[in-house]
């Protein structure tokens, strides 16, 4: 390489370069924190001033963990992250015509030893409490403003 | 060997290998499971089996990464490693640790795992690529920490170079980026935002760091090239990485919730990311063709330049193929991902892992540079037979993602297929993606054997 070109100054360019791109990224980072509330609808699972959220609030936040502790994400996308066996859940709301019944049925009727030669889903015995939070938890996912994504309902 | 303290590298390459073959298993019984819905069903459900599969893969990394800093850093610094002790007892814990962890995955539903290690404490679970308790994430926090803290040691004792000070800065990214993992917030958006903080600048950030480094270290020794051009390089390549990998993160914003304007920022920048890889593999091919000596071990010649090559098709191109968020629209998350996921994690991170182990393995066993020459042979087959498989695994898949974006991305919803019928319309792919796994898992075995081979063959010389 040119000889002009010192590794001095090559050195200079990773650290400064990356300091400018970093602290850039923080202000995006720091604005976006600002917009997220209202496109994901965060008041409805925000605390209120006493620490305490709503019942509908404290559903959805408890339908994430039944997501989380059942490892969902595992066989499943959720706004197209996860894994890509199992269809898109991000919109499956609406793709179940806004049911949450529809979803709670399915995921209920799940057979204990899986559906012979098809792609199967395990039976997770959820108590009614955490099918109603999960059901919830993607009643609201399917509610956040994904800028138009998924391009059709399928997902 | 220079420094008798460097033979601890040895362990770590060992148990690398060890759950690389574990990885590999699992993969194929994923691949299975991907044509024969009820493979295994219900003792080793899909998503359990991809734990398992994309964990070891992470730990065996870092048993690799680990493993080449313990041999980079003393030969480097001119000095013996603060802490042998140290640095098995670490050894030890991380390996139970991790295959604890695995064996718990497979023994028991995620659920009661998730139950008996409280995660309701400290809920950091479920969440791709970070499955594990949150445990177990305190124990590689620890085991990193005082990695960091032995390798940092023995770099103030002795000779700082810039190949060890972008070592290090590699991975004490890593640590610090692992941090984030802990933060876990209720908003399904913020957690996936800073879930990306943890992956993408892991591999398009501070892990770029030390696979430029160890890449540097290899090429200084088998070429002999002047340390100074090589370093040089190394500075350009890390600046360029991070100069446009840390906005790049933006190629994850586009639909999650967040801000439109990433469309523009991750785009801009993701483009512009197959710089690094493309100048990495101009630059290794250019310090081998000016080589000021030749070296014996052509099988690490032949890893060395092969990791760029790959990383560039891996990351580079096959990252380029969906970067731009007009494409990603329609291929968020489908197959196209899974196909540049697979090749870029071999390109970059497998194949520079298994060129350390290919350098130094040699030496650690008590040769002087290199293996045998039928030992070395043997291991160029699995070369070409682990990365010609990657390819075509790669391709298979890029083949799905493309019918499945065209079947049920691109209709209108009245006429696009549903996920499940798309699945069945492209099965054939993934047959033949199983197909290309096993005979990367034959180049694996083939990569096993070449390690019992030939020893007692006298020691390959430069013609
Ligand atoms: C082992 C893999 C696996 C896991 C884990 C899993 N699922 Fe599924 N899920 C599937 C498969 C496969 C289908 C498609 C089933 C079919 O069409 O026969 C599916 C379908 C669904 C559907 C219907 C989607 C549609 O569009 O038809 C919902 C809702 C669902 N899963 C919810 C969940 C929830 C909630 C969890 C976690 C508690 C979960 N799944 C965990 C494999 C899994
Ligand atoms: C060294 C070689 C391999 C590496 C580095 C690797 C890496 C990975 C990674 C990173 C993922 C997560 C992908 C993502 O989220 O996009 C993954 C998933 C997967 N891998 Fe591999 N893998 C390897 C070999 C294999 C083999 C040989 C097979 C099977 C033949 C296989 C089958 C799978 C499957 C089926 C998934 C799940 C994809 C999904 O979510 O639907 N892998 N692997
Ligand atoms: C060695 C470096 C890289 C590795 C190991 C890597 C690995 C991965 C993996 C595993 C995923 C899937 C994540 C998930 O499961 O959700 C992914 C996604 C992605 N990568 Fe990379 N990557 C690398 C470099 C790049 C580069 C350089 C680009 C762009 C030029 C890129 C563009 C993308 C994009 C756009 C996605 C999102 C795909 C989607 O929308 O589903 N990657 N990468
Ligand atoms: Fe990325």
């Amino acid at each position: 390489m040119n000889e002009m070109f010192t590794k001095a100054m090559a050195r200079n360019i990773f650290y400064g370069g990356t300091l400018f791109f970093f602290l850039l990224f923080l202000g995006l980072t720091f604005d976006t924190m600002t917009v997220v509330p209202t496109r994901s609808n965060d008041n409805v699972i925000a605390k209120d001033a006493n620490g305490k959220r709503t019942e509908l609030g404290a559903q959805i936040v408890q339908g994430k963990k039944v997501w989380e502790d059942n490892n969902c994400v595992g066989c499943h996308t959720i706004l197209g992250e996860g894994a890509y066996f199992a269809p898109e859940l991000g919109n499956v709301y609406v793709r179940f015509g806004n049911s949450t019944d529809a979803i709670k049925a399915f995921i209920m009727s799940r057979p204990k030893n899986g559906i012979p030669g098809r792609r199967s889903m395990p039976q997770f015995n959820l108590s009614d409490a955490d099918l109603e939070a999960v059901a919830q938890f993607l009643k609201w996912t399917s509610e956040i403003d994904t800028a138009g994504w998924p391009p059709n309902i399928k997902g | 060997m220079q420094y008798k303290s460097q033979s601890v590298s040895k362990l770590y390459f060992i148990a690398a290998i060890g759950l690389f073959v574990g990885q590999i298993l699992f993969g194929l019984i994923l691949g299975l499971q991907y044509v024969w819905g009820d493979f295994l069903f219900p003792e080793i459900p899909f998503n359990v089996a991809r734990m398992v599969h994309t964990n070891l893969l992470i730990v065996w990394l870092l048993f690799g990464f680990m493993g080449s800093a313990y041999y980079i850093i003393p030969e480097e610094s001119e000095t013996e490693l603060f802490s042998p002790l140290l640095a098995h007892l670490m050894f030890w814990i991380f390996l139970v640790a991790g295959a604890a962890t695995v064996a718990a995955y497979l023994l028991v539903p995620y659920a009661t795992l998730a139950d008996i290690t409280m995660n309701d404490l400290l809920p950091t679970m479920g969440r791709e690529f970070l499955e594990q308790p949150t445990i177990t994430k305190i124990g590689i926090v620890i085991v990193v920490l005082t990695f960091l803290f032995n390798i940092g040691m023995t770099v103030l004792k002795g000779k700082k170079t810039v190949v060890n000070l972008v070592l290090i800065m590699g991975l004490l990214g890593l640590a610090v980026f692992f941090l984030f993992s802990f933060y876990n917030p209720a908003n399904l958006v913020m957690d996936k935002f800073w879930w990306w903080w943890v992956v993408h600048l892991w591999v398009e950030g501070v892990w770029e760091l030390i696979l430029g480094a160890i890449l540097a270290f290899i090429l200084i020794k088998i070429t002999g090239v002047d340390r100074e051009v090589i370093e040089k390089w190394l500075y350009i390549i890390i600046a360029m990485t991070l100069i446009t990998g840390i906005i790049g993160t933006g190629h994850h914003y586009y639909w999650i919730g967040t801000p439109e304007y990433w469309q523009w920022w991750g785009s801009i920048f993701s483009a512009m990311e197959p710089i690094p890889f493309f100048l990495m593999v101009v630059y290794a091919f250019n310090m081998v063709n000016n080589r000021r000596k030749d070296h014996p071990n052509k099988a690490a010649t032949l890893w060395a330049l092969g990791t760029p090559v790959m990383a560039f098709l891996g990351a580079g191109v096959w990252g380029f193929m969906h970067t731009l968020a007009p494409v990603n629209f329609y291929t968020h998350g489908n197959q196209i991902t899974a196909a540049h996921g697979h090749m870029a994690f071999y390109g970059a991170y497998v194949m520079i892992v298994l060129a350390m182990i290919s350098y130094a393995m040699p030496i650690l066993r008590g040769r002087v540079a290199a293996n045998s020459k039928k030992s070395q042979n043997l291991e160029m087959w699995s070369f070409w037979l682990m990365t010609v498989s990657m390819v075509f695994i790669t391709l298979f898949l890029t083949g799905a993602g493309i019918l499945q974006t065209w079947l049920q991305r691109m209709p209108e919803a009245a006429q696009a297929l549903d996920f499940m019928t798309t699945q069945d319309q492209i099965a054939i792919f993934f047959w033949m993606r199983e197909v290309a796994g096993t005979t990367f898992f034959i180049g694996l075995i083939v990569y096993l054997i070449s390690f019992f081979v030939g020893s007692s063959d006298e020691e390959a010389t430069v013609k």
